[in-house]
Order: C-alpha cells, then sequence, then structure tokens
C-alpha cells in the first residue's frame, strides 16, 4: 500500500510546483530584494546604491539598537511566559471537557481571530483608558465600599483616583498576551489531547497526587506542545508593531515600531532592512534551538 | 487590510469612542465606503486606455487625507464635468511618500505637506503644474501666490494650511492659565503624567528648537543635542506619544495638554462637550504646514488633474470644503463666503502677532530626517 514519493515523482512535482511557484514569487523574491537593500546605502530621495557595505548591519549592532532589541525580547518572553502560565491549564480543561463541549471551547478560543487586530486593540484602548470600562468598575465598587463602611459608620473612604493603565509597558504585556493566547492554547491543547490517559490512571493508581501527576506525567508528554506553542507565541510577540503603538506609553517602543519607522519617517529603507533582518536572525536561531530540543527529546526517547 | 483602510476603521472607533459625536462616527462609515466602493476599482484603473476620438477617460483617481474633503464635492465635480472621482485614503506623508517611492500606480492628484512637496518634487516624482489650465490661482491668498518650498509654485497649489500648538483642558489648568509656552509641554512637570506629545520626530525636534529661541530650520547637530536632552529630562512627566489623534486623548481625559494641529482642535471644540477644551498657538512660535494640490509623475490623465485642482481652488467650492473639514484655508474667494463663527475663530485663525513668529519647515535632506529620526529613537528607547 505505501509508496515512496520517489516512485511518484511526476506528480509529487506537479502537487508541489503551484506553492513553490507562490512561495518564491510572493515570499523568497521580496525578501531576497530586501535582503540586498540591508546591504546598500541611500543615493538620493528614492534610490538605493547596493553597494554591498556592512555599515547598516554595524550601526544596527550599536547599544541603542540591540537594547531596543533586548528589550523586544524581555517583552516577549514575558509575554511568552504568562501565555503558558494561562494558557496550560485552559488547554488542560479543554482535553478534559466532554466530547460535545469541545468544539464549542475551540471555537470560543478562536473566536477572536474573527476580528480584525485593529478593532480589538481598540477595544482595549476603551476597557483600559481612564475613562475606560475597567476603571468604571472599579470605581463603582468603590463606592459601593465607601457606601458600606459610611453606614457601618466608619466613614466615607476618599473619592476614587482612577488608575493610569492605558499608555503603560503593562498595557502592552496585556494587549500582547490578550493577542496571542489562542497561539498557545491550541498547540497545547492538540498534545495534550493525543496524551494516552492510561499513563495519569497509572501515575493516580501508583500513588501521586493530582499535582505531582501534572507537573511530573502531563507536563512532560506536552512538551512538544509547549515548544511549538512558546516559539508560536514568542516569534509574532517579539514582532508586535501595532499594539505597543497603540497601547504603549512614552518608551514602550519595540524593535518592530524601530523598523517600520526606517521605512517610513526615516525614509532609510537599507537601515530598516538591516534591522529586519537581525530580527529575522534571531527567529532562525529560536527555531534552530527548538529543532535541536526536539531531535534530543525524540532521541532519549528511543 | 491596506493602511487607507486601517485609517477608515480608526477614524470609526475614534468615533465611537468619543460617543457623544454621532457626525464623526457617520464620517467615519461615509469614509469606508468610499474607501470600500472605490479601493476596489482603482486597481482597474492604471493607465487610462485613451477613449476613441482622443481626450482622458472621464475618471480621475484622488488620493486624499481621511475627512478632508467637502461632503458634495466629488458628486459635484462630476454633474459639472462629467469626471469620475475615485477618492483613497492616505494616513500621513511617510505613507505617501514611500507609496510613490515604489512608483505611481495610477493616482492623479495627491496631497503632500508643504516639506513632501520639495522632498517629491526633488525626487522626481511630481508634474510640473501648466499655470495656464489653472486660472482661479488667482483667488489664493497673496501670501500663498508663491512659496519658499516650492518656488513660482511650479508642483503645487495650496489647499489648506495648518499650524501645531497646544491643545489643553481649561478646568485643569493650574489657576485657569492658558498654557501659551512651549515650557508647559517640553521643560515643566507642573502637568507630569498629562502631556501627550507628537510622535514626529521632526516636528518635535523643531519645536524643542523653537522654545530655546532657534529657528526651526538650519538645525545644528548640537541644537538636537540640546533638544534631545531637554525632552530625555520631561519624558517621565509624558504620557504618550501620540500619532496625530492627541484631540481624543484630550476629549477622553487621558491628558490634560497635548501637542496638536490646529484643525484638528476645532473639530473637538466644535463638537459636544467642546466647551472645556481650548487651543492655543505659544508665544515662542510654532511650525506651519501646508497642504497641497499635486500631480505625480506618471499620472494617466494630467488634463483631468489640472481641471481637478482649478475646481478645487474655486470660491464656492472651497468654501463648501471649509465648512466640512474646518481647516484654515488659503483662498480669499472661498474664506470671504464663510460665516464670521469660521473668519473669526481664534482656534482656526490664531492672532497674526503669533503666526509672524511661526515658519513653514523646510526639506533639509534625508540625513537630517534621519538624525532627527535617531533623537528620537533615543528618547524613547532611554
Amino acid at each position: 500500500m505505501e509508496h515512496h514519493w520517489k516512485q511518484a515523482k511526476g506528480a509529487f512535482a506537479a502537487a508541489l510546483a503551484p506553492p513553490g511557484l507562490w512561495l518564491a514569487l510572493f515570499f523568497l523574491l521580496p525578501l531576497g530584494a530586501m535582503w540586498l537593500y540591508s546591504f546598500g546605502e541611500n543615493a538620493g530621495l528614492t534610490e538605493i546604491a547596493l553597494s554591498g557595505t556592512f555599515a547598516n548591519y554595524a550601526r544596527a549592532l550599536e547599544p541603542l539598537y540591540l537594547g531596543i532589541f533586548f528589550k523586544s525580547l524581555a517583552v516577549a518572553a514575558l509575554v511568552t511566559g504568562l501565555c503558558l502560565l494561562i494558557g496550560f491549564p485552559v488547554a488542560l480543561a479543554i482535553t478534559f471537557a466532554p466530547d460535545r463541549w469541545k468544539p464549542w471551547l475551540l471555537l470560543l478560543i478562536m473566536l477572536p481571530f474573527w476580528t480584525n487586530l485593529l478593532i480589538r486593540t481598540y477595544a482595549l484602548i476603551a476597557v483600559l483608558r481612564t475613562e475606560g470600562y475597567l476603571n468604571f468598575t472599579l470605581e463603582w465598587l468603590w463606592n459601593a465600599g465607601s457606601w458600606v463602611t459610611s453606614t457601618l459608620g466608619l466613614g466615607a473612604l476618599p473619592p476614587f483616583e482612577p488608575l493610569a493603565l492605558l499608555h503603560t509597558t503593562f498595557a502592552v504585556v496585556f494587549g500582547l498576551v490578550y493577542v496571542h493566547l489562542p497561539f498557545m492554547v491550541l498547540p497545547l491543547y492538540s498534545a495534550l489531547d493525543r496524551m494516552d490517559r492510561s499513563l495519569l490512571e497509572a501515575s493516580l493508581d501508583l500513588g501521586a497526587g493530582h499535582l505531582r501527576t501534572i507537573f511530573q506525567v502531563v507536563v512532560p508528554l506536552a512538551g512538544a506542545g509547549v515548544v511549538s506553542g512558546v516559539i508560536l507565541t514568542l516569534i509574532p510577540a517579539l514582532g508586535a508593531y501595532l499594539t505597543p503603538d497603540l497601547l504603549g506609553g512614552p518608551d514602550s517602543q519595540m524593535i518592530a515600531n524601530v523598523i517600520e519607522r526606517q521605512f517610513k519617517r526615516a525614509n532609510d529603507w537599507p537601515f530598516g532592512a538591516a534591522l529586519s533582518f537581525l530580527l529575522m536572525y534571531l527567529t532562525f536561531i529560536a527555531i534552530a534551538l527548538q529543532s535541536l530540543a526536539g531531535r534530543r527529546t525524540a532521541g532519549s526517547r528511543r | 487590510m491596506t493602511q487607507a483602510d486601517d485609517k477608515t476603521v480608526m477614524d470609526i472607533l475614534r468615533g465611537l469612542k468619543r460617543g457623544a459625536s454621532r457626525r464623526s462616527l457617520l464620517q467615519g462609515l461615509g469614509a469606508t465606503g468610499v474607501a470600500i466602493g472605490f479601493g476596489g476599482a482603482l486597481a482597474g484603473c492604471g493607465p487610462a486606455q485613451p477613449p476613441p476620438g482622443g481626450g482622458e477617460a472621464p475618471t480621475l483617481n484622488f488620493y486624499n487625507w481621511d475627512t478632508y474633503i467637502g461632503e458634495t464635492t466629488l458628486a459635484d465635480f462630476k454633474a459639472a464635468t462629467g469626471v469620475d472621482v475615485n477618492m483613497t485614503l492616505f494616513a500621513n506623508n511617510d505613507e505617501l511618500f514611500a507609496k510613490f517611492k515604489a512608483g505611481n500606480q495610477g493616482y492623479d492628484v495627491i496631497v503632500p505637506s508643504n516639506e513632501y512637496v520639495t522632498r517629491m518634487a526633488e525626487a522626481g516624482l511630481l508634474l510640473k503644474l501648466d499655470q495656464a489650465k489653472i486660472p482661479n490661482k488667482a483667488n489664493l491668498l497673496p501670501e500663498f501666490q508663491d512659496a519658499t518650498f516650492d518656488p513660482g509654485r511650479a508642483y503645487s497649489m495650496p489647499y489648506t494650511w495648518l499650524v501645531l500648538g497646544i491643545g489643553y483642558r481649561k478646568s485643569k489648568m493650574v489657576g485657569g492659565a492658558v498654557p501659551d509656552s512651549w515650557r508647559y509641554l517640553f521643560d515643566s512637570r507642573q502637568y507630569a503624567g498629562k502631556i501627550a506629545l507628537l510622535s514626529e520626530s521632526a516636528d518635535l525636534i523643531r519645536l524643542g528648537a523653537k522654545y530655546k529661541g532657534k529657528s526651526v530650520n538650519g538645525l545644528t547637530p548640537d541644537d538636537i543635542k540640546v533638544v534631545e536632552e531637554m525632552l530625555l529630562k520631561q519624558k517621565s512627566a509624558i504620557k504618550a506619544f501620540h500619532d496625530d489623534n492627541g484631540q481624543d486623548l484630550l476629549v477622553s481625559r487621558e491628558v490634560d495638554i497635548v501637542l496638536e494641529y490646529n484643525g484638528d482642535m476645532a473639530q473637538v471644540i466644535s463638537e459636544e462637550g467642546g466647551e472645556d477644551i481650548g487651543f492655543v498657538v505659544p508665544k515662542e512660535g510654532s511650525l506651519l504646514n501646508s497642504d497641497c494640490l499635486c500631480i505625480p509623475a506618471g499620472a494617466p490623465r494630467p488634463d483631468n488633474a489640472h481641471k481637478f485642482i482649478n475646481y478645487i481652488l474655486d470660491g464656492e467650492v472651497g468654501a463648501k470644503i471649509s465648512q466640512t473639514i474646518q481647516y484654515p484655508t488659503p483662498n480669499r474667494a472661498a474664506r470671504d463666503r464663510m460665516p464670521e463663527s469660521y473668519k473669526n475663530n481664534p482656534v482656526i485663525f490664531p492672532p497674526p502677532e503669533v503666526l509672524a513668529k511661526c515658519e513653514y519647515g523646510t526639506f533639509e535632506g534625508a540625513e537630517k530626517s534621519q538624525m532627527y529620526e535617531e533623537a528620537m529613537t533615543r528618547i524613547r528607547a532611554a
């Protein structure tokens, strides 16, 4: 029944040609042009001379930009960690939910994708700002508390001071976690759902508690899902640009915002291209590490 | 989703967010109609095939800012000339420049600001105007007949002008004082945590220099350094760098004092709740801008484009546009037709003694823009 793909070369090539062509034309070609730009310099307002210079990369590696890279990485790592912390119990809960609920629960996770990212971000602005829904709720609770204390004869609470939530790095992290949570939950769910339940029963039968079972059996078994969830969250979070732009404060810029400004305001495409490629190299390294880790776990299992 | 569509979505949301203003919501939705209706059509409107019998096809692709045209202007133009105008929207000059850097995709009329008129003309991206086809140029005020950024008006006709200043919430100003100096934004902790600045690097550095008593043009690296240090010191007092939506931050009480354009402020002041909002051009002087009608190089229908520009400069047409957009007009014939509430509005037309201290920013080469940008990156990264 099983044919090796080499025995059906023609069919294989025919099936591969359209996506291959698509990839070459709309991904590799523009990417290659950008790569060439990153070794160029501005010659006049619209021309870029491909001089083979490394000056753009040298500038991109200056402490100023490296600092922004690392800050973006720190924010992305924090976001990924929070997503994992929140996403794991959610994925676990869906795994153990009754079968007829599962599609609905998964639908709920994916539902936000039906709305444009920009609209979701603006909705967050309406929630977080000084006169936003979160502060309204807090104010209502505060006033209720004040009513309780004054009826108890303890005197009213001081007037409510709205929290400054919007235009802070907190808002950026909050927004990024909100946006990227599905990318974490879905791979975790698919890893957990394939898990052999008898292993859990064995663990519980042999005297391990629920928590111990989760940390020593479930988490290691979900390792592949965790790694792909982390990669799927970390990479887009690292390149996030809309969220820090709209929710961030004066010091919340991330590397993608700096790149965007090179292509627009600064009109410095070569430098913008160099920054983009540095970001991409970082991403490649992350993926290489993932596959290395994957190979190691696969090897140790054998 | 294109940038223009994104901008439209933002405007709809801005309308929703503001809550009070139904008008801006309807405007936003109207603009979506335009963007969706014509955005798709534009793809098919590349270099036009001349119709049999010579002349140009009766269409025109107009690339404009959002909420920046009269309610009936395009329909009126069609009724007058038979030319169908497809309007698409751009969000800022950088987007416009980046788009045309890669070639003209079929636009006939665009609206860059002064500095970008120079930049695009220098880069060979604009077509020289045929002055004989624009007799309505005579309607312009004398000071707009010529421009330093475009000598002899070779490439551009002024559409509006605007000036940066300080928008503020009157009830939050200490002692009810008018914040008539850049000090309140750049060099004082009086409104710490309640300040929003425009994120445009060149504008910020130049206004900082203006506060320090310099001109906005011809700044040296040392001047830039001085402004950078001032802003670094001020940074902890700044709530946000905004993308030209400072008026919304002010209306939603996110901040109390904000760097914004007079036209944007005039719009929110005329809306519900606007009586607590004020606008002042600081006594040190400020940056002037002028958005101009230009024909990009490679425009498929230059004849229609000239007709359209001439039509916009007509007094009656210009007045209708000003009624909608509330920006100062450079057109005397249009201004004369406007009500007193517009002509004598100190937000739209700041007092002449302050305007006398204002300057246009001139384009001083790409290196200068990159210097401003890097200073700004340093400020934000610190």
